[in-house]
């Protein structure tokens, strides 16, 4: 039992060395000058996604819970934060801001967690699936109309650009479907280390989801997995701790949202939509379910596959469907797995037979 | 006093009444059997005493005090634990870890202290450690901790669903057929286990079963359940002999 | 008056939708899985009778019964390289994942051959409109064709898997798939032709669409699709009476929404409706409940 304390956490910080390590390359590669401006562009956006999938594999892996709203957390965090740093701009010097506003991020995500979880975990399998989905299209469609802004009265919320009725000197910074601009440009001084902090929060999320895992209620959150009737003869409050790892889940992703919210000059909230929450759906199944590395290593091939493949043009997301599907059969069908470990065995067997002569 | 105490207990799902009116009386201490053909009903029984299903009418008393339709956790935590028909362990977590399981509620730290991995979290895991280690010895089960518990033989799935339900630490434990599809070495061995944990842990414990070898050999009482109804009830030496429950086995 | 145009714009609506997710609630019923390339078939299937309407210079009828063809081979072609692989994968998020994957082959291979920009599709439904209450309330041909359409859909559909050998069979595999194979009931060949039906329903609702609202992009069927998944949960997954009253209902909330409230939020409106049916019906509204065995 000792070794398995060791174990889980040898396993644990390899992950993490492998986070560093990458973050090491990057920086290498950098400051030779040989990164492209296209890959450069690309680092941001992987942490961002990288997030987003270690967190949804606490729900998918971990509570084996269908999620298919994580795209609707992520707006969350990504608008509160950025409404936060539009209006703390004056007030406070970046890094208090910036670190407030990760905090409010989550915080904000956190509770729309709670509130969508407490219905949305009465429901099972694909109806699960199905209600988050819908959740996720619902605060798309309303961040989609909301206006907001402030003047010296304080803070106006409308539907419409002129239900503002700001006073002379108030400034927009909702703009429904346009959304908020010039977020990044409130941290100008710390752009530049953007990616480090992205590299951090990626190595806070793994902190977290690995040894909440590996914990009491980790315990607790995977036997209402496993399985749920047996969880509750053991008496453990299974809506408690499904609630737990959702909420966790919809916080963590808050937090990428408040990244990839403050990176980008125009955040707009047409680009969280289902189709996001099923992209990073697809990290984590093919990086494999409840496999926390997996998921981080799946979000950075397959992220930057399609920009890599610009060179390609039309023809790159055709690719990536095909290598996606391919990459599925190959590694889910039980005819492939046996296919797979009999070329296993082979090699092994061929390695065995040299070794004996 | 008497550790489980039953009176008028049944349950109506549509029109048919699965159980009857279902009376027991079990002393602390006590291993007791609960017998019947296929269909009569034993395990309905069991979920109306654990809370899956809630009774049309009837009264549960677990040493003294009342868990009428009271939830599945509430009951476990009042002090009953059960195992399951068709084994229900959580298959992808380690041996250990589903014995951890079963401590959840008698080791006590935060998830935030767990997260942070403050110094409770290392006192309390290793506490729990060394107390599941303790259990799955009593089963022999300590040098297979690591594997997952899907892994294992089938007979030692079902050592392993009576560990976990040990570590709640209960008054009652209530066991629906142990011994299911074990050779006859494996029940033998599984009926010296049952009679250890009954000295061990001052264990009071009803179980289902249909092997009428373990059940004369281990069971101080039985009761029969027929058709939902309770048959007759006793010693077991005379109940194995009653003429009515023979005909209630083998038909007419 | 404007209230009973709006709920037949919403009848009309909903009947497309009660079509596609006829598919859905098919093959999720037999097969267990959520096809998310349903709503791309539709796609395809639109894109078929534009090019032979308008490049092959065929004629409406032929155009319609080779879009029909070619969306039933598709269908078919799809669940035996795709989905029939991983049927018995460990996880059955396998399977909706490479959905996902199919749907993003089809939508791109859309792209590659007919290009980003929308086409606008043509009129092969050529019905007049009746006129109503001395010109008060005017039914398009295309609404009364939709409609009629949707209606003989749902009753054939509902003789064939009642009356009919391999309908039959197709409800015994829903049932238990094991089961029925074990009563000589060949689950394959029954899985395939749930496709077949699926996705050549698919192809005419892709008419329907695009007749109703004609333009044409790569990204067409995505929307329906889902909405038409939300019919098909909202009537409970896996019951054809289900899906052809939550595909209307979904059509009618939608223009209501759309013309009481507001067009922006009317997807929400429809999103909200479907979240609070399944809080009072966590299983739909003509779904079956199935409590686990303990």
């Amino acid at each position: 039992m000792k070794k398995n304390m060791n174990k889980t956490t040898r396993s644990n910080f390899i992950t993490y060395g492998i986070v560093i390590v990458l973050f090491a390359v990057v920086q290498i590669l950098s400051s030779t000058g040989n990164l492209s401006r296209l890959l450069t562009g690309l680092l941001v956006p992987l942490c961002v996604y990288t997030i987003a999938a270690i967190s949804l594999n606490l729900v998918v892996g971990f509570s084996g819970e269908l999620s298919l709203g994580h795209a609707g957390f992520m707006c969350v965090g990504a608008y509160s934060s950025a409404l936060f740093s539009h209006l703390a701009a004056d007030a406070l010097p970046p890094v208090p801001r910036f670190i407030l506003a990760i905090l409010i991020g989550a915080a904000v995500a956190g509770v729309f967690g709670i509130l969508i979880g407490i219905p949305v975990l009465r429901l099972r399998g694909d109806y699960l699936a199905i209600v988050t989905l819908a959740f996720g299209e619902i605060i798309k469609n309303l961040i989609n109309i909301l206006y907001v802004g402030a003047d010296k009265n304080g803070i106006h919320a409308a539907t419409t650009s002129s239900g503002l009725e700001l006073a002379a000197g108030g400034k927009k910074i909702m703009k429904g479907a346009l959304g908020i601009s010039g977020t990044a440009t409130l941290y100008k001084e710390i752009k530049p280390y953007f990616f480090l902090i992205g590299v951090l929060l990626v190595l806070l999320t793994l902190f977290i989801v690995q040894n909440l895992v590996h914990s009491r209620s980790g315990r607790a959150v995977m036997s209402t997995r496993d399985n749920r009737i047996a969880a509750e003869s053991v008496g453990i409050n299974v809506t408690k701790y499904k609630l737990l790892a959702f909420t966790v889940s919809a916080a963590l992703a808050g937090v990428a949202g408040v990244l990839y919210a403050h990176n980008i000059s125009m955040l707009k909230v047409s680009v969280f939509d289902y189709n996001m929450s099923i992209l990073i759906l697809v990290y984590v199944v093919l990086g494999g379910i409840g496999n926390l590395r997996g998921s981080m290593i799946a979000a950075i091939i397959l992220y930057a596959l399609p920009e890599l493949l610009r060179g390609f043009a039309n023809y790159r997301m055709l690719i990536y469907a095909i290598v996606l599907i391919v990459m599925m059969l190959f590694n889910w069908a039980p005819a492939a797995r046996t296919w797979r470990s009999r070329i296993a065995e082979k090699i092994r067997g061929g390695k065995t037979k040299k070794e004996a002569a | 006093m008497a550790m489980l105490e039953v009176n008028h207990l049944s349950i109506q799902f549509g029109g048919l009444r699965a159980v009857d009116g279902f009376h027991i009386n079990i002393e602390k201490g006590q291993l007791y059997g609960l017998i019947g053909p296929n269909g009569a009903g034993k395990t309905t029984v069991f979920n109306l005493l654990t809370g899956v299903y809630k009774p049309t009418e009837g009264i549960i008393r677990l040493d003294g005090q009342d868990i009428t339709g009271k939830s599945t956790i509430e009951i476990n935590k009042a002090g009953i634990a059960r195992t399951f028909q068709n084994i229900r362990l959580f298959k992808e977590m380690s041996v250990l870890d589903n014995v951890k399981v079963g401590l959840h509620n008698h080791y006590q730290y935060s998830t935030l202290t767990g997260i942070l991995r403050l110094p409770k979290y290392f006192k309390v895991e290793k506490e729990m450690n060394e107390k599941a280690m303790e259990i799955l010895k009593v089963f022999d089960l300590d040098k297979e901790a690591e594997i997952l518990a899907g892994n294992l033989p089938y007979g030692k799935q079902r050592k392993l669903e009576i560990a976990r339900a040990l570590a709640t630490d209960p008054k009652l434990l209530l066991l629906d057929e142990p011994a299911a599809g074990m050779n006859p070495n494996e029940t033998q061995e599984l009926m010296d286990t049952i009679r250890f944990v009954q000295e061990h842990f001052h264990m009071t414990t009803l179980l289902i079963e249909h092997d009428m070898k373990l059940v004369g050999g281990i069971c101080e009482k039985l009761t029969v359940l027929n058709f939902g109804q309770v048959l007759t009830e006793g010693e077991t030496s005379e109940v194995l002999n009653d003429p009515t429950v023979i005909t209630a086995y083998l038909g007419e | 008056m404007s209230f009973i145009s709006y709920l037949k714009d919403g009848i009309s609506l909903g009947s497309i939708y009660a079509i596609i997710a006829l598919g859905y609630t098919m093959v999720y019923g037999i097969a267990k899985m959520l096809n998310f390339a349903h709503g791309d078939v539709i796609m395809v299937g639109a894109f078929v009778i534009l090019t032979a309407v308008t490049r092959g210079g065929m004629g409406p009828v032929p155009a319609v019964i080779l879009s029909v063809v070619v969306c039933t081979v598709l269908g078919v072609v799809i669940e035996k390289v795709a989905y029939r692989p991983l049927r018995k994968a460990s996880s059955n998020l396998a399977v909706l994942i490479t959905a996902i994957g199919v749907s993003y082959l089809l939508q791109n291979l859309a792209l590659l051959i007919f290009g980003a920009d929308a086409k606008s599709f043509v009129t092969v439904i050529d019905v007049p409109s009746v006129t109503l209450f001395g010109g008060q309330l005017v039914i398009k041909g295309i609404t009364i064709v939709t409609i009629v359409v949707s209606v003989v859909i749902m009753v054939a559909l509902t003789w064939f898997v009642r009356k009919t050998k391999p309908g039959r069979a197709m409800q015994a595999v829903s049932e238990d798939r094991d089961a029925a194979q074990l009563m000589g009931v060949n689950v394959n060949a029954t899985i395939s032709l749930t496709f077949a039906i699926g996705s050549g329903l698919a192809a005419i609702a892709g008419l329907l669409l695009c007749s109703a609202y004609p333009t044409l992009t790569p990204y067409t069927g995505a929307m329906p699709g889902i909405k038409a998944f939300v019919a098909a949960v909202f009537g409970g997954i896996g019951s054809i009476p289900g899906a052809m009253v939550g595909g209307i209902l979904l059509g009618i909330i939608e223009i209501f929404g759309k013309a009481y409230i507001s067009s922006q939020v009317a997807d929400a409106i429809v999103f909200a409706v479907l979240i609070v049916v399944l809080l009072v019906k966590p299983t739909g509204l003509f779904g079956k409940n199935i409590q686990e065995k303990v």
